[in-house]
C-alpha cells in the first residue's frame, strides 16, 4: 500500500515541480505587488482521517478562499490594494504523517507558498509542527486537542491552538455531571466508554481521576478499537450496571453507531454524551428530533454575529452543512489570519505572525485572542436543543444555554 | 448482563462477518480470484442503498432487488473483461493469484478514489428498523437481527445450491481441483464467472444490510476485506458453511473479549485466531490439515 501511494506522490511531486520550474521565471519578473497570495495545504483526502478532514476542515478552507476572493482579496497596506488568494496546491497526505510532513515542507520550499494551512487531527497537527517552526510559518492548528498545549507552544513559537486541552474538555464535562449529582438528579454511577486512540485515551486519562475525586463510581470503564463494528454489548453492560450517565469519548463512526445502537436497544440513560461527530450536520440529518437532549463535545452560541450567515453561505458554496464545533472554529482561525495580514499591512510572515499574537480578532465564534498562542475559554459541552447544538458548559460563558435534563427518551 | 447475553450478541455480530465472508469465499474458493477490491463493492452497495433510501425513499430490503442483480451483472462483466485475460494467460495457480491480487489491488484504489470524488469523504448513514426487539431475555436492535437472519438464509440457500445441484457440485469440484474438474468436462471458465458474479451479488447484499446499522464512507472497504479474509481462512477456502461458522465464532470471541477483557483488544483477538488457524489448521478449522 505504501509503495503505491509513495509512487503516486512522487509522480504528483514531479508534475508539480515541472509546473514550478515553468512558473519560476515568471515570478522573478513580477511587479512589486504580487498578483496573488499563494496558499497551499496538504490534507487527508484518503484514509481514516478523510471523513474528519472532509467535514470539518476542507470545506472551511475552500469557503474562506471563496469569501475572501469575492471581496477582491485581502487588503495589504504595503501594496495599497486588495490581493486575491490563489490556492497553489491541495495535496492528499493519505492520512500518513510522513506524507503530511514531506508535502508541508514541499509547499513551504519548492512551491513557495506564502501561507500554508495545516492538516486535520491531533496527531497530524503535531507531526507537522516542526516543519512550520523550521520554515517560520504560522500554524493555525484547529483540530488539535491535547493536554500538552502549554508546553508545546513554548517549544513551537509558530504553533497556535484553538480548541483547548483534553483535560479542559474532561473537567468541564465532569463538572457538569457533578452539578447534577449534587442536585440529587443523578446517581453516582457513570458508564465510560473510550475509543482506543490518542484522543479517547487522553480524555479518559483526564476524566477518570476527575470523576473519582467528584465521588463517582465508574460502573463501566472500557475502551474499544477505532474500527469497531458493534458496541451493543458495551451498551447492555452500561444499562445492567445501573449507571444514570453514559459517557463515550468517541470518534465520528462510533458516535453514530453508539447513538443508533442505544436507540435500537431502547437504552435510555438520563444523560447521554458522545464526543467527536455529535456536532456534525450529518448526525442531525440521521437522527433528527431524537437527538433532543443528547450531549456532545463542543457547542457554540448561535447568536454570535455572522455565524448564521456563515452556515447559509457554507451550504451555498461548499454544498455541505458545517459541523457545530471545530468547523466554525476552523473558519474563525482563517478570519484571524486575514485580520492579522490586514493589521500587519504586509505579506511578510514574521510581521503577520506578530500580528496574530498581538491583535484581538472578531470572528464567527466570538472574539479570539492568541497572545498565549492558545485560544482562551470556550464551550466544551454542547447539547442538541430544538435542532441546534448549543453550548451549555462552562455555564458562565457568554451565550451559554441552560442544560436540558434528563434527556427525553429516544 | 449474563453470559448468554454476551454469546447471543456475539452471534448476531458474527452472522454479519459470516455473510461478508461468504461472497469472498465464492470468489476465491471457486473462481480463484483473490479480490482485494471486495470491500469496495460492499461500500458501493452501501452507498447505493443510502441513496435509494435518502433520495428515492426506497426501502433497503426492496433496494436489494435492484442492488443485488446490478452487482451480479457488474461482477460478471468485471470477471469477463478484467479477469478472464489473466486466467487465460496464467500458467499456474500461483501466477494467477499474484496477477489477480495486483489487478484487484489497483481496482480497489480506482473504486475508492471514484467514490471519494463522487460522494466526498463524509460519513453516511440512515436509520432503518432501529427499534428494540426482545428475544430470549435480552434485547437486540431489529436491523441487526434482520442482517443476522438474512445471513443465515443466504448461507443456507448457498449451501443447498452447492450441495444439491449439478452446477453446485461442479463448483465444489472446482474448489477442490480445477484441473481435474476441467478434465471431467466442467466448463470451468463459465462456472468461475458465475461464482465470481455470485460473490459480487452476495457482497452487495451484505453491503445493503450493513448500511442499515453502520455508518460508512468511501474508505471502509478494506476493513471488510480483511475480516472476510480472516473468516474465510478460518472456515476453510471453498467451505461455505465453514465461513458462516467461523464468522459466528469470531463474533462470539470478540464479544467475550470485549465483555471480560477489553473491547480495545477485539482486533487482536481476531488476528490471534487467524494466526493460530494458519499455524495449526491451515485448511480451516473444519477440515483436518
Amino acid at each position: 500500500m505504501k509503495k503505491i501511494s509513495r509512487r503516486h506522490i512522487i509522480k504528483i511531486s514531479a508534475a508539480a515541480a515541472a509546473v514550478g520550474a515553468v512558473a519560476g521565471p515568471m515570478r522573478a519578473v513580477r511587479a512589486q505587488a504580487p498578483k496573488s497570495i499563494r496558499l497551499g495545504y496538504a490534507i487527508s483526502l484518503n484514509g481514516p482521517f478523510a471523513p474528519g478532514a472532509g467535514i470539518t476542515t476542507l470545506p472551511n478552507y475552500r469557503l474562506w478562499v471563496h469569501d475572501v476572493n469575492a471581496r477582491g482579496g485581502i487588503m495589504v497596506k504595503e501594496f495599497g490594494k486588495r490581493i486575491p488568494i490563489e490556492v497553489i496546491a491541495e495535496y492528499d497526505d493519505g492520512s500518513s504523517q510522513e506524507n503530511a510532513i514531506r508535502l508541508t515542507e514541499k509547499l513551504m520550499t519548492e512551491d513557495k507558498a506564502d501561507f500554508v494551512l495545516p492538516p486535520w487531527g491531533t496527531g497530524m497537527s503535531l507531526a507537522v509542527a516542526p516543519v512550520y517552526r523550521k520554515h517560520s510559518h504560522s500554524q493555525l492548528a484547529v483540530t488539535a486537542v491535547t493536554n500538552g498545549q502549554a508546553d508545546l507552544v513554548k517549544r513551537f513559537p509558530t504553533l497556535f491552538f484553538f480548541l483547548g486541552a483534553s483535560s479542559d474538555a474532561a473537567q468541564a464535562l465532569v463538572g457538569a455531571v457533578a452539578k447534577l449529582k449534587t442536585a440529587g438528579k443523578i446517581n453516582n454511577k457513570v458508564a465510560l466508554l473510550s475509543v482506543a486512540d490518542q484522543f479517547g485515551v487522553e480524555l479518559r486519562a483526564a476524566a477518570v481521576p476527575a470523576f473519582k475525586s467528584a465521588g463517582f463510581e465508574l460502573s463501566v470503564d472500557k475502551t474499544y478499537p477505532l474500527t469497531t463494528q458493534d458496541l451493543s454489548n458495551e451498551l447492555k453492560e452500561a444499562r445492567a450496571s445501573g449507571a444514570d450517565s453514559l459517557i463515550a469519548f468517541s470518534y465520528p463512526p462510533d458516535t453514530f453507531m453508539l447513538t443508533g445502537t442505544a436507540q435500537g436497544l431502547g437504552y435510555n440513560s438520563k444523560l447521554f454524551y458522545t464526543a467527536v461527530g455529535t456536532a456534525f450536520a450529518q448526525f442531525k440529518g440521521k437522527f433528527g428530533a431524537k437527538l433532543e437532549g443528547q450531549l456532545g463535545i463542543g457547542g457554540f452560541d448561535p447568536s454570535v454575529a455572522g455565524v448564521q450567515d456563515y452556515f447559509k453561505r457554507s451550504v451555498e458554496v461548499t454544498k455541505a452543512t458545517p459541523d457545530r464545533w471545530a468547523g466554525p472554529v476552523t473558519y474563525a482561525s482563517l478570519q484571524c489570519l486575514e485580520q492579522a495580514i490586514e493589521a500587519a499591512g504586509s505579506l511578510d510572515r514574521k510581521k503577520v505572525h506578530a500580528a496574530l499574537r498581538g491583535t484581538s480578532f472578531k470572528t464567527i465564534v466570538g472574539d479570539i485572542d492568541l497572545k498565549t498562542q492558545i485560544r482562551g475559554r470556550q464551550f466544551w459541552v454542547g447539547q442538541w436543543q430544538k435542532g441546534e447544538f448549543v453550548g451549555v458548559e462552562p455555564a458562565d460563558m457568554l451565550g451559554a444555554s441552560a442544560m436540558t435534563f434528563p434527556k427525553p427518551p429516544w | 448482563m449474563g453470559l448468554l447475553d454476551v454469546v447471543l450478541g456475539g452471534l448476531v455480530l458474527g452472522g454479519m462477518y459470516g455473510l461478508v465472508a461468504l461472497g469472498f469465499n465464492l470468489q476465491y474458493g471457486v473462481a480463484r480470484i483473490m479480490n482485494l477490491a471486495y470491500g469496495e463493492l460492499l461500500m458501493g452497495a452501501a452507498f447505493a442503498a443510502f441513496f435509494l433510501v435518502t433520495v428515492a425513499s426506497v426501502d433497503p430490503m426492496l433496494g436489494l432487488l435492484l442492488i443485488v442483480p446490478v452487482a451480479f451483472g457488474a461482477s460478471w462483466l468485471l470477471f469477463r473483461y478484467l479477469m478472464v485475460p489473466l486466467v487465460r494467460r496464467a500458467r499456474s495457480r500461483e501466477q494467477l493469484e499474484a496477477e489477480t491480487i495486483l489487478s484487484t489491488f489497483g481496482l480497489l484504489y480506482l473504486l475508492k478514489g471514484g467514490a471519494m470524488v463522487s460522494f466526498g469523504g463524509n460519513l453516511r448513514s440512515y436509520s432503518y428498523l432501529n427499534f428494540p426487539v426482545h428475544f430470549l431475555d435480552t434485547t437486540f436492535p431489529a436491523n441487526r437481527l434482520l442482517a443476522f437472519a438474512a445471513a443465515g438464509l443466504i448461507a443456507l440457500a448457498l449451501g443447498l445450491l452447492l450441495g444439491r445441484t449439478r452446477t453446485g457440485t461442479a463448483m465444489r469440484a472446482m474448489a477442490i481441483d480445477p484441473l481435474a474438474a476441467r478434465l471431467m468436462g466442467v466448463e470451468t471458465e463459465r462456472l468461475a464467472a458465475l461464482a465470481f458474479a455470485a460473490g459480487g451479488a452476495l457482497v452487495a447484499a451484505a453491503g445493503t444490510l450493513v448500511s442499515t446499522f453502520l455508518s460508512f464512507d468511501p474508505t471502509v472497504g478494506v476493513e471488510f476485506t480483511m475480516k472476510a479474509l480472516v473468516v474465510m481462512m478460518m472456515g476453510g477456502v471453498g467451505n461455505m458453511m465453514g465461513s458462516l461458522l467461523a464468522g459466528l465464532l469470531l463474533g462470539v470471541a470478540e464479544a467475550l473479549c470485549s465483555r471480560f477483557v477489553d473491547g480495545g483488544l477485539t482486533l487482536a483477538v481476531a488476528f490471534a485466531l487467524f494466526l493460530l488457524v494458519l499455524l495449526f489448521r491451515p485448511r480451516g478449522l473444519f477440515r483436518a490439515g
